[in-house]
Formats: structure tokens, C-alpha cells, sequence
């Protein structure tokens, strides 16, 4: 069900973000708009990962406002921000190891609009992913890293979010996986969900993408369509190597 | 070999209990990072309460887990609610401070039982304490048989608990990701404060279990808090598998120790294997079991 692009689900607005007394975002304001595919690029440490966990809420701004489809976001403590229908594939995974694949995914659909889904948001995700299937009774802790990320997405889309945020899903992996793992992002984008994908990997995003922002030292710098950064001189020297 | 029967069959008995201990004790270990050093001094609340309820209500011992592990649930919510959460909230203060606390709690504990009941000796006196039976020659305690069974139900209902509820792998996903949890919408402070009620409730079943065979006075936590320490050790740090392997371990290792070496190194058996496990197998049987 491909819904309108176009209006703004996600607003971040002028957001201040510290570590403790180390400031990390500057006045960062962007938005994710409804059926699209946002990406945030970045080198390291530019303040991509502090801005999905923002948005999580586990991280508080000192300014600013984050408001999802009209309701503040950064107000809500972290276990209540998925029932507004925002889920995220953490960077690193951040599986149960000790749980089977399983039970991994059912953790993924505690909040109230999930649950009486869950029969039906199992089928799908092993329907999307038929490796995760084969998994289902083994630990997590024991999968490659390729069907960790798997799982891990699928845990996310057991949420039945209307955003899913992706946080450097291809770290660690292969090129051939990370190329997988993209593909499987712009599959989940297919199925009707907004996307908002975090990576330092700026050639494969930024082709793939609907709109893009480029975060710098923790202001966003530059944005635009991704085929426009693509072409801009800055994002070419600076991040393709061109 | 009858006394070695006779001895494998009062050590399997006292390790169902021992396990139901470690099992609370494992479970506050995994979720909250910490050793509940009030862990032994919970148990003998529980078992006041059982007293209390038995002396002046008359009432069953047995029935009376009905009321002593509910109270001991409250008790350990209350214990995490107004003393450890607020600890957890001040993010220079390091895990020991936590543990500093327990003991503090469990020095409340022990001085309050003292100041109400003083420090005499006290006992659950019923029809079956010293019954019997026999089975292929080998006597089986009756309380201690209803005991075992009380707490082979409840290991097996908690584990059907963690495994197939919500709730229940909301408590071992927090133990294992607490941070991942939250982001799956798992309130971890909650899940904390139900785990210390739960950790309480099972040792207070322990307790209640064991009074009609054992006698009490306020200074009984302290030993009981370092069982449950060497089962946990022995098990390997919140591990519930562990912590059953780990609770028959030292029932076992008592009951040979008392049986074949003497009455009064019961305990020091128990010290010793545990100071072998530190040295041969550290990570106890969860090195083993994997889980």
C-alpha cells in the first residue's frame, strides 16, 4: 500500500544533544516524510547514531522538539516511544543472544497494536525472510552476522511501526551482505514502511534513497534529493572519494 | 549402599529446596547485575511470617504459602522500589553501592526479627515434622518429601513462566539487553522491581517449606544469604538452570559431608566445593549447560 509521499510524519526540530557536558548535535533539524526512504549520512562520529537515539529517547534534548505525526516524542521515556509506531533496527543488533530467533522476534511486538498481530506479523517476516524461518529454534548469539541483521530487522517489523530506523545496519557485515542488507531495506520501504537509515556507507545510501541529509560535527550540512548530493561536488570529494 | 541411598535421597530433598533459594537468587543476579546479600534475611522473614501464622492463626504451614510468599513479594518490591531503584538513578554510583544497600537491608531485616521475636530459638512443631516413610528400605522425611515436591512445582512454573510468558522473557530479555528491551517497549525499572518480588516470593517458599523441619531465629539469614551465594557461584551467575544444578550440588554435598565425614563439616563440604568450582570450573555449570 503505497501511501502519498510527501506528508511530514517525523520533525525534528533545532534539536541540542549532550553526552554529559560534551555537546554532540547542534541545532539539527531535518524530517522524514510519510512512504519515503530518508537517509542521514555521515562520517563517524558525526552524530548520526546520538540522533536515532534521540529519537528513541534515550538520549533527552536540551532544545528543541521532536514531534511524530503531531505528538512530541521527546517527552515519552524510551519503552513508550514504540507505541507511537516507531521502531528501530539498533546498530549492532542488539539481539537477545540467549533467546532463540523466536523469541526474539515476539519481543518484538509487546506494544498493544502489535500483539494481536502476532500470528500474522510472524508469517510475514519469515515470509519476508525464509533463512529467518529456518533459524527459528536456534540461540541469536549463535547466528552470522548477516542473519543476526535479519533478525533483527524482522524484530523491528514485528512492531507493524510506520517508521522503521535503521541504525549502520551494514556495520561489520561484507560488501555482499551489506548489498543484501540494503536490498532487504528497500524491500521493508516496499511494504508500505517509512524508512530512516543512518550509515556512514554514503555511495549505496544515497542511491537508494528518496531525500538525504548530510550530518556534519553534529549539524546537518548539506541536503537534498540523493541523486542532488550525489552530483554536489562536496558530498563527491568528501565522502565518494571523487 | 543403604547409607548411601539414605544419604543421596536426604541430599536430592534438601537441594530441591536449595534450588528454589538460588533460583530467586540467580533471577536477581541475571536482571539486576547484583548480589542480594538480603537474600538469606528475606527468607527469614518469611519464615517469621510462617510462624506467626501457624502459632497464633493455626494454620497450616502448608497453606500458609498462600500468605508468606504473596508478603514476601511485597517485601521485595518495596526493597527495590525505595532502595535500590533511587540507586540506580544517580549514574556516578557503581553496581557495589547496590550490594551495599542489600546488606544494609538485610541488617534491618535480621535487628527488627530481633527486636519483635527476640533472639531465641524458635520451631514449627506439626504431626508430620518427624514422620516418615520408607521406600525400598530407604526413610523418607515427609515434610521434606512435600517440600521437594512444593518446589520441583514451583522451579517448573517459573521456568514455564520465563520461557513462554511475555513477562516472563520480558525479565530475561532485560537481563540480557536491558537497553534493547526498553526499545521493544519493556519497561526495565518495572521489570526490576517485579524480579526482586519474585526473587523474594521464591526464597520466601523455601523458607516456609523448611520451617516444620528447622528451627529459626533472626541470625538465620546470614548463613542461608551465603548458601545462596554458593549456589549461585556454583551455578553460574544468573543462570536458572544453573542455579538448580547448583542448589541439589550443595544439598548433595552437605548430606555426603555430614554423612561420611561428620555432622559439623556439613557446611565446610559445601565451602569447599564451592572454592573447587572458583578454581576448576569459574563460570559454574553455565559453563556447561550454556544456559
Amino acid at each position: 500500500m503505497p501511501s502519498a509521499k510527501g506528508e511530514t510524519m517525523l520533525r525534528v526540530e533545532g534539536i541540542d544533544v549532550f553526552y554529559g557536558d560534551v555537546q554532540v548535535l547542534w541545532e539539527v533539524s531535518f524530517e522524514v516524510r510519510e512512504g519515503e526512504i530518508l537517509v542521514l549520512v555521515g562520517a563517524n562520529g558525526a552524530g548520526k547514531s546520538t540522533t536515532i537515539k534521540t529519537i528513541s529517547s534515550l538520549l533527552t534534548p536540551s532544545r528543541g522538539r521532536i514531534l511524530f505525526q503531531g505528538q512530541p516524542v521527546h517527552t515519552r521515556r524510551p519503552f513508550e516511544v514504540i507505541d507511537l509506531g516507531i521502531a528501530q533496527v539498533p546498530e549492532g543488533r542488539r539481539l537477545f543472544p540467549e533467546m532463540t530467533v523466536e523469541e526474539n522476534l515476539l519481543m518484538g511486538s509487546l506494544s498493544p497494536a502489535a500483539k494481536p498481530r502476532r500470528a500474522e506479523s510472524l508469517e510475514w517476516v519469515y515470509e519476508l525472510f525464509p533463512r529467518v524461518l529456518e533459524r527459528r529454534k536456534q540461540a541469536a548469539g549463535t547466528l552470522s552476522g548477516g542473519e543476526q541483521q535479519m533478525v533483527a530487522i524482522g524484530r523491528g517489523l514485528m512492531a507493524r511501526p510506520k517508521l522503521l530506523m535503521f541504525d549502520e545496519p551494514s556495520l561489520g557485515l561484507s560488501p555482499l551482505l551489506t548489498e543484501h542488507i540494503f536490498e532487504l531495506v528497500r524491500k521493508v520501504n516496499a511494504e508500505g514502511l517509512t524508512v530512516l537509515l543512518v550509515e556512514q556507507n554514503v555511495h549505496h545510501t544515497l542511491a537508494m534513497c528518496d531525500r538525504a541529509y548530510v550530518l556534519e560535527n553534529g549539524r546537518i550540512a548539506l541536503t537534498g534529493s540523493g541523486d542532488e548530493l550525489m552530483s554536489n561536488d562536496h558530498v563527491r570529494e568528501a565522502y565518494l572519494g571523487l | 549402599m543403604e547409607v548411601f541411598l539414605q544419604t543421596l535421597v536426604a541430599g536430592v530433598l534438601k537441594g530441591g529446596l536449595y534450588a528454589l533459594i538460588g533460583l530467586g537468587m540467580t533471577l536477581i543476579m541475571g536482571v539486576m547485575g547484583i548480589i542480594n546479600l538480603a537474600h538469606g534475611q528475606m527468607m527469614m522473614v518469611a519464615m517469621y511470617v510462617t510462624y506467626v501464622c501457624f502459632n497464633y492463626l493455626g494454620l497450616d504451614p502448608y497453606l500458609i504459602l498462600f500468605i508468606s510468599v504473596p508478603a514476601l513479594f511485597l517485601l521485595g518490591v518495596l526493597v527495590q522500589r525505595y532502595t535500590l531503584n533511587p540507586l540506580l538513578k544517580v549514574e556516578s554510583l557503581l553496581p557495589e553501592n547496590q550490594v551495599l544497600m542489600t546488606v544494609g537491608v538485610g541488617m534491618v531485616l535480621t535487628e527488627v526479627a530481633r527486636f519483635i521475636f527476640t533472639s531465641n530459638y524458635v520451631s514449627v512443631k506439626t504431626t508430620y515434622s518427624d514422620a516418615t516413610f520408607f521406600l525400598g528400605g530407604v526413610s523418607f522425611s515427609v515434610a521434606l518429601t512435600i517440600a521437594f515436591c512444593f518446589a520441583c512445582a514451583l522451579t517448573g512454573g517459573m521456568f514455564w513462566f520465563l520461557l513462554k510468558t511475555d513477562l516472563g522473557r520480558s525479565i530475561r530479555a532485560v537481563a540480557q539487553d536491558a537497553e534493547a528491551a526498553s526499545l521493544m517497549g519493556v519497561n526495565a525499572e518495572r521489570i526490576r522491581t517485579l524480579t526482586m518480588g519474585l526473587g523474594a516470593g521464591l526464597v520466601a517458599a523455601a523458607g516456609n517449606l523448611l520451617l516444620p523441619i528447622y528451627y529459626l531465629f533472626p541470625d538465620i539469614g546470614g548463613p542461608f544469604t551465603r548458601k545462596a551465594f554458593v549456589i549461585t557461584i556454583l551455578g553460574g551467575l544468573g543462570s536458572t538452570v544453573g542455579a538448580i544444578l547448583g542448589g541439589v550440588t550443595l544439598g548433595l554435598a552437605e548430606a555426603f559431608g555430614a554423612t561420611y565425614i561428620g555432622m559439623e563439616f556439613e557446611d565446610m563440604v559445601g565451602l569447599v566445593i564451592f572454592i573447587a568450582v572458583l578454581l576448576f570450573l569459574p563460570g559454574g555449570f553455565k559453563r556447561l549447560t550454556k544456559i
